[in-house]
Protein backbone atom coordinates (compact mmCIF):
# COMPACT_ATOMS: atom_id res chain seq x y z
CA UNK A 1 0.00 0.00 0.00
CA UNK A 2 2.88 2.29 0.68
CA UNK A 3 4.86 1.04 -1.77
CA UNK A 4 1.63 2.11 -4.42
CA UNK A 5 1.31 5.60 -2.70
CA UNK A 6 5.07 6.38 -3.06
CA UNK A 7 4.76 5.54 -6.80
CA UNK A 8 1.67 7.39 -7.28
CA UNK A 9 3.53 10.63 -5.72
CA UNK A 10 6.57 10.09 -7.76
CA UNK A 11 4.80 9.95 -10.96
CA UNK A 12 2.14 12.84 -10.18
CA UNK A 13 5.88 14.82 -9.53
CA UNK A 14 7.16 13.37 -12.79
CA UNK A 15 4.20 14.56 -14.89
CA UNK A 16 4.35 17.67 -12.92
CA UNK A 17 7.68 18.83 -14.28
CA UNK A 18 7.51 16.93 -17.57
CA UNK A 19 4.81 19.75 -18.44
CA UNK A 20 6.93 22.64 -17.30
CA UNK A 21 9.86 21.87 -20.24
CA UNK A 22 12.14 24.79 -19.29
CA UNK A 23 12.04 26.30 -16.07
CA UNK A 24 12.29 30.35 -15.50
CA UNK A 25 15.46 31.41 -13.70
CA UNK A 26 15.40 34.91 -12.65
CA UNK A 27 17.86 36.78 -11.60
CA UNK A 28 16.41 39.68 -8.79
CA UNK A 29 18.47 42.01 -7.19
CA UNK A 30 18.89 45.54 -6.17
CA UNK A 31 20.51 47.93 -9.04
CA UNK A 32 24.38 47.74 -9.85
CA UNK A 33 24.11 44.27 -7.75
CA UNK A 34 25.75 42.30 -10.85
CA UNK A 35 22.97 40.66 -12.18
CA UNK A 36 23.78 41.54 -15.69
CA UNK A 37 27.33 40.56 -15.30
CA UNK A 38 26.24 37.19 -13.71
CA UNK A 39 23.90 36.77 -16.70
CA UNK A 40 26.74 37.37 -19.16
CA UNK A 41 28.79 34.68 -17.22
CA UNK A 42 26.69 31.98 -17.39
CA UNK A 43 25.50 32.65 -20.79
CA UNK A 44 29.44 33.10 -21.90
CA UNK A 45 29.94 29.79 -20.20
CA UNK A 46 27.25 27.78 -22.05
CA UNK A 47 26.25 29.56 -24.64
CA UNK A 48 29.46 31.36 -25.95
CA UNK A 49 27.91 34.79 -26.40
CA UNK A 50 26.79 37.64 -23.88
CA UNK A 51 23.47 39.06 -22.71
CA UNK A 52 23.32 42.64 -22.15
CA UNK A 53 25.11 45.71 -21.64
CA UNK A 54 26.49 46.25 -18.39
CA UNK A 55 27.26 50.01 -16.96
CA UNK A 56 28.53 52.02 -13.60
CA UNK A 57 25.61 53.76 -13.79
CA UNK A 58 22.42 52.52 -11.81
CA UNK A 59 19.82 51.01 -13.90
CA UNK A 60 21.83 50.01 -16.69
CA UNK A 61 18.48 47.35 -17.14
CA UNK A 62 15.48 48.92 -17.35
CA UNK A 63 13.43 46.07 -19.40
CA UNK A 64 13.13 42.21 -18.95
CA UNK A 65 15.90 40.46 -21.03
CA UNK A 66 15.18 36.76 -21.64
CA UNK A 67 18.05 33.89 -23.13
CA UNK A 68 15.97 30.74 -24.15
CA UNK A 69 17.04 26.88 -23.61
CA UNK A 70 20.57 27.38 -21.97
CA UNK A 71 21.65 24.04 -21.14
CA UNK A 72 24.23 23.42 -17.96
CA UNK A 73 26.44 20.19 -17.25
CA UNK A 74 28.22 19.57 -14.39
CA UNK A 75 29.40 16.39 -12.38
CA UNK A 76 27.02 14.15 -14.90
CA UNK A 77 23.84 16.31 -13.72
CA UNK A 78 22.16 18.81 -16.40
CA UNK A 79 19.86 21.60 -16.43
CA UNK A 80 18.21 23.78 -18.62
CA UNK A 81 16.48 27.01 -18.01
CA UNK A 82 15.22 30.29 -19.61
CA UNK A 83 16.93 33.37 -17.95
CA UNK A 84 15.05 36.20 -16.87
CA UNK A 85 17.17 38.89 -16.24
CA UNK A 86 15.24 41.53 -14.41
CA UNK A 87 15.48 45.36 -13.83
CA UNK A 88 16.94 46.29 -10.21
CA UNK A 89 14.32 46.90 -7.79
CA UNK A 90 14.69 50.65 -6.11
CA UNK A 91 12.56 51.95 -3.74
CA UNK A 92 13.69 55.62 -5.09
CA UNK A 93 14.75 57.04 -8.76
CA UNK A 94 16.05 60.20 -9.30
CA UNK A 95 17.00 61.47 -12.81
CA UNK A 96 19.91 64.18 -10.71
CA UNK A 97 21.71 61.19 -9.69
CA UNK A 98 22.11 60.12 -13.27
CA UNK A 99 23.09 63.78 -14.06
CA UNK A 100 25.67 63.67 -11.35
CA UNK A 101 26.85 60.19 -13.54
CA UNK A 102 27.33 62.87 -16.57
CA UNK A 103 24.16 62.95 -18.47
CA UNK A 104 22.53 65.93 -19.46
CA UNK A 105 18.49 66.66 -18.40
CA UNK A 106 17.29 65.14 -21.14
CA UNK A 107 18.69 61.71 -21.10
CA UNK A 108 18.54 61.59 -17.47
CA UNK A 109 15.00 62.08 -17.03
CA UNK A 110 14.44 59.52 -20.10
CA UNK A 111 16.22 57.06 -18.21
CA UNK A 112 14.57 57.32 -14.96
CA UNK A 113 11.23 56.85 -16.80
CA UNK A 114 12.41 53.95 -18.01
CA UNK A 115 13.59 52.78 -15.10
CA UNK A 116 10.36 53.25 -13.15
CA UNK A 117 8.63 51.10 -15.62
CA UNK A 118 11.36 48.65 -15.36
CA UNK A 119 11.30 48.10 -11.62
CA UNK A 120 7.47 47.80 -12.16
CA UNK A 121 7.91 45.19 -14.70
CA UNK A 122 10.50 43.18 -12.02
CA UNK A 123 7.83 43.21 -9.80
CA UNK A 124 5.18 41.62 -11.90
CA UNK A 125 7.99 39.00 -13.31
CA UNK A 126 7.83 37.91 -9.64
CA UNK A 127 4.87 35.96 -9.91
CA UNK A 128 6.07 33.99 -13.24
CA UNK A 129 9.70 32.64 -11.61
CA UNK A 130 10.23 28.85 -11.11
CA UNK A 131 13.41 29.82 -8.90
CA UNK A 132 15.07 33.30 -8.22
CA UNK A 133 18.79 33.96 -7.77
CA UNK A 134 18.47 37.00 -5.69
CA UNK A 135 22.44 38.77 -6.29
CA UNK A 136 23.27 41.14 -4.00
CA UNK A 137 26.26 43.63 -3.73
CA UNK A 138 28.74 42.02 -0.51
CA UNK A 139 30.41 45.37 -0.33
CA UNK A 140 26.81 46.76 0.42
CA UNK A 141 24.08 47.00 3.17
CA UNK A 142 22.55 43.59 2.99
CA UNK A 143 19.84 44.30 5.25
CA UNK A 144 18.04 46.85 2.90
CA UNK A 145 14.14 46.75 3.02
CA UNK A 146 14.14 45.88 -0.94
CA UNK A 147 16.24 43.08 -0.63
CA UNK A 148 14.25 41.80 2.66
CA UNK A 149 10.99 42.40 0.64
CA UNK A 150 12.46 40.60 -2.30
CA UNK A 151 13.07 37.53 -0.31
CA UNK A 152 9.91 37.45 1.78
CA UNK A 153 7.67 37.65 -1.48
CA UNK A 154 9.64 34.63 -2.93
CA UNK A 155 9.65 32.81 0.15
CA UNK A 156 5.99 33.80 0.56
CA UNK A 157 4.88 32.04 -3.03
CA UNK A 158 7.52 28.99 -2.40
CA UNK A 159 10.26 29.92 -5.04
CA UNK A 160 13.67 28.23 -4.39
CA UNK A 161 15.59 31.05 -3.87
CA UNK A 162 19.51 31.12 -4.10
CA UNK A 163 21.13 34.57 -2.80
CA UNK A 164 24.34 35.37 -4.35
CA UNK A 165 27.08 38.29 -2.98
CA UNK A 166 28.68 39.60 -6.10
CA UNK A 167 31.86 41.69 -5.84
CA UNK A 168 33.72 39.23 -3.94
CA UNK A 169 36.54 40.40 -5.71
CA UNK A 170 36.60 44.37 -3.75
CA UNK A 171 38.45 44.61 -0.44
CA UNK A 172 35.17 46.43 1.05
CA UNK A 173 33.15 42.52 0.50
CA UNK A 174 31.41 41.39 3.66
CA UNK A 175 30.41 37.77 3.02
CA UNK A 176 29.61 37.68 6.86
CA UNK A 177 27.29 40.49 6.78
CA UNK A 178 25.40 38.81 4.12
CA UNK A 179 25.36 35.34 5.20
CA UNK A 180 24.24 37.06 8.66
CA UNK A 181 21.10 39.00 7.00
CA UNK A 182 20.24 35.99 6.04
CA UNK A 183 20.36 32.79 7.98
CA UNK A 184 17.71 30.73 6.52
CA UNK A 185 19.47 30.59 3.04
CA UNK A 186 22.70 29.64 1.79
CA UNK A 187 24.98 32.41 0.41
CA UNK A 188 27.26 31.73 -2.33
CA UNK A 189 30.02 34.14 -2.75
CA UNK A 190 30.80 35.38 -6.53
CA UNK A 191 32.90 37.63 -8.48
CA UNK A 192 30.43 37.66 -11.74
CA UNK A 193 32.82 39.70 -13.24
CA UNK A 194 35.91 37.66 -13.31
CA UNK A 195 33.96 34.37 -12.56
CA UNK A 196 35.75 34.01 -8.77
CA UNK A 197 33.63 30.88 -7.41
CA UNK A 198 32.06 30.74 -10.16
CA UNK A 199 31.67 26.63 -10.17
CA UNK A 200 30.45 26.90 -6.54
CA UNK A 201 27.60 29.11 -8.30
CA UNK A 202 26.58 26.23 -10.85
CA UNK A 203 26.84 23.75 -7.93
CA UNK A 204 24.01 25.79 -6.18
CA UNK A 205 22.12 26.30 -9.31
CA UNK A 206 22.21 22.57 -9.21
CA UNK A 207 21.37 22.25 -5.39
CA UNK A 208 18.45 24.57 -6.38
CA UNK A 209 16.69 23.36 -9.54
CA UNK A 210 18.57 20.02 -10.81
CA UNK B 1 6.28 47.20 22.04
CA UNK B 2 4.98 50.38 23.77
CA UNK B 3 8.63 50.69 25.07
CA UNK B 4 10.36 50.29 21.63
CA UNK B 5 7.91 53.16 20.24
CA UNK B 6 8.49 55.49 23.24
CA UNK B 7 11.83 55.25 22.52
CA UNK B 8 11.76 55.41 18.84
CA UNK B 9 9.50 58.67 19.09
CA UNK B 10 11.49 60.39 21.60
CA UNK B 11 14.83 60.08 19.09
CA UNK B 12 12.37 61.16 16.27
CA UNK B 13 10.91 64.34 18.06
CA UNK B 14 14.53 65.09 18.28
CA UNK B 15 14.88 64.65 14.70
CA UNK B 16 11.92 66.66 14.02
CA UNK B 17 12.99 69.63 15.71
CA UNK B 18 15.86 69.41 13.30
CA UNK B 19 13.80 69.55 9.92
CA UNK B 20 11.36 66.85 9.69
CA UNK B 21 7.66 65.98 10.43
CA UNK B 22 6.58 62.55 11.58
CA UNK B 23 3.34 60.94 11.34
CA UNK B 24 2.66 57.97 13.43
CA UNK B 25 0.11 55.92 12.22
CA UNK B 26 -1.58 53.77 15.09
CA UNK B 27 -2.39 49.87 13.58
CA UNK B 28 -6.08 50.40 14.36
CA UNK B 29 -6.20 53.42 11.34
CA UNK B 30 -5.12 50.88 8.72
CA UNK B 31 -6.51 47.67 10.05
CA UNK B 32 -9.90 47.59 8.30
CA UNK B 33 -8.78 49.00 5.46
CA UNK B 34 -7.68 46.96 2.18
CA UNK B 35 -4.38 46.12 0.88
CA UNK B 36 -4.60 48.73 -1.66
CA UNK B 37 -5.99 51.33 0.16
CA UNK B 38 -3.60 50.87 3.42
CA UNK B 39 -0.70 51.53 0.61
CA UNK B 40 -2.34 54.45 -0.70
CA UNK B 41 -2.90 55.95 2.40
CA UNK B 42 0.38 55.93 3.72
CA UNK B 43 1.90 57.05 0.83
CA UNK B 44 -0.45 59.84 0.51
CA UNK B 45 1.53 60.59 3.77
CA UNK B 46 4.79 60.63 2.90
CA UNK B 47 4.33 62.62 -0.62
CA UNK B 48 3.39 65.28 1.96
CA UNK B 49 7.22 64.90 2.98
CA UNK B 50 5.80 63.79 5.97
CA UNK B 51 8.14 60.16 7.86
CA UNK B 52 5.32 57.71 8.83
CA UNK B 53 6.10 55.73 11.74
CA UNK B 54 3.22 52.86 11.18
CA UNK B 55 2.78 50.76 14.15
CA UNK B 56 3.09 46.78 12.70
CA UNK B 57 4.13 45.78 9.61
CA UNK B 58 2.86 45.40 6.04
CA UNK B 59 2.36 42.43 4.74
CA UNK B 60 5.26 41.25 2.08
CA UNK B 61 2.50 41.70 -0.99
CA UNK B 62 1.89 45.19 0.54
CA UNK B 63 5.14 46.05 1.24
CA UNK B 64 6.26 44.71 -2.78
CA UNK B 65 3.06 46.75 -4.01
CA UNK B 66 3.81 49.86 -1.90
CA UNK B 67 7.45 49.78 -3.90
CA UNK B 68 5.23 49.42 -7.72
CA UNK B 69 2.97 52.25 -6.13
CA UNK B 70 5.92 54.64 -5.61
CA UNK B 71 7.53 53.72 -8.74
CA UNK B 72 4.05 54.67 -10.34
CA UNK B 73 4.28 58.32 -8.56
CA UNK B 74 7.72 59.15 -9.63
CA UNK B 75 8.01 62.18 -10.87
CA UNK B 76 9.90 65.65 -10.95
CA UNK B 77 9.65 66.57 -7.34
CA UNK B 78 8.31 63.04 -5.30
CA UNK B 79 11.66 60.96 -6.22
CA UNK B 80 10.74 58.07 -3.85
CA UNK B 81 10.26 56.41 -0.82
CA UNK B 82 13.42 55.52 1.81
CA UNK B 83 11.76 52.45 3.97
CA UNK B 84 12.34 50.24 6.97
CA UNK B 85 10.39 47.19 8.94
CA UNK B 86 11.61 46.58 12.11
CA UNK B 87 10.51 43.14 13.53
CA UNK B 88 12.47 41.47 16.22
CA UNK B 89 10.97 38.38 15.21
CA UNK B 90 12.22 37.77 11.30
CA UNK B 91 16.21 38.29 12.90
CA UNK B 92 16.52 35.46 15.79
CA UNK B 93 18.12 32.34 15.08
CA UNK B 94 17.93 30.63 18.12
CA UNK B 95 14.99 27.66 18.38
CA UNK B 96 13.60 29.43 21.63
CA UNK B 97 13.35 32.63 20.39
CA UNK B 98 11.80 31.66 17.33
CA UNK B 99 8.82 29.45 19.08
CA UNK B 100 8.43 32.54 21.62
CA UNK B 101 8.32 35.00 18.22
CA UNK B 102 5.63 32.58 16.82
CA UNK B 103 3.55 32.96 19.65
CA UNK B 104 3.48 36.43 19.71
CA UNK B 105 3.47 36.88 16.13
CA UNK B 106 0.27 34.32 16.50
CA UNK B 107 -1.19 36.74 19.16
CA UNK B 108 -0.59 40.17 16.99
CA UNK B 109 0.25 39.34 13.80
CA UNK B 110 0.88 42.52 11.70
CA UNK B 111 0.51 44.70 14.61
CA UNK B 112 4.29 43.20 16.03
CA UNK B 113 7.07 45.69 15.02
CA UNK B 114 6.98 49.11 13.24
CA UNK B 115 7.60 50.28 9.53
CA UNK B 116 9.18 53.53 8.83
CA UNK B 117 8.43 55.41 5.34
CA UNK B 118 10.19 58.50 4.38
CA UNK B 119 10.38 60.81 1.10
CA UNK B 120 13.56 59.77 -0.30
CA UNK B 121 14.11 63.51 -0.15
CA UNK B 122 14.35 63.92 2.80
CA UNK B 123 15.27 60.45 4.16
CA UNK B 124 18.73 59.47 2.49
CA UNK B 125 19.22 56.16 3.87
CA UNK B 126 17.83 54.06 6.52
CA UNK B 127 20.05 51.62 7.95
CA UNK B 128 19.14 48.65 10.07
CA UNK B 129 20.60 45.75 11.02
CA UNK B 130 19.50 43.62 14.53
CA UNK B 131 20.51 45.72 16.77
CA UNK B 132 20.37 49.50 16.03
CA UNK B 133 18.54 51.34 12.55
CA UNK B 134 19.93 54.60 11.42
CA UNK B 135 18.14 57.11 10.23
CA UNK B 136 19.99 59.16 7.87
CA UNK B 137 18.51 62.79 6.55
CA UNK B 138 19.43 64.07 3.03
CA UNK B 139 21.57 66.74 4.70
CA UNK B 140 23.80 63.97 6.15
CA UNK B 141 22.51 64.11 9.61
CA UNK B 142 22.51 60.61 11.01
CA UNK B 143 19.72 59.84 14.20
CA UNK B 144 20.46 56.78 16.28
CA UNK B 145 18.73 54.37 17.61
CA UNK B 146 19.43 51.42 20.14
Amino acid sequence: MIELLKQFVSKVFRNLFKRKKHIKLGLYGPPNAGKTTLANRICKDWLGEEMGAVSNIAHETREIQIKEEIHIKSGGKELTFNLVDTPGIATKIDYEDFMKSGMDEKEAKQRAREATKGVIESIKWLDEMDTVVVCLDATKDPYSQVNITIIGNLQARNIPVLIVANKVDLRKANMKRVQAAFPQYEVIGISAKYGKNIDAFYEGLFAMAG
Amino acid sequence: MAKTLMRFMKVSLRWQVDTMMLQFVPYTEVEELGSARRVHKLLDIVKQDKVVVLQGRLTKEEEKDLIAITMENINETFKGIELAVIDESTESKDFLKKAKSNFYNFLLGDRRGFTVIGPSSMVKEIKRDPHKIELMTADGKRKKRK
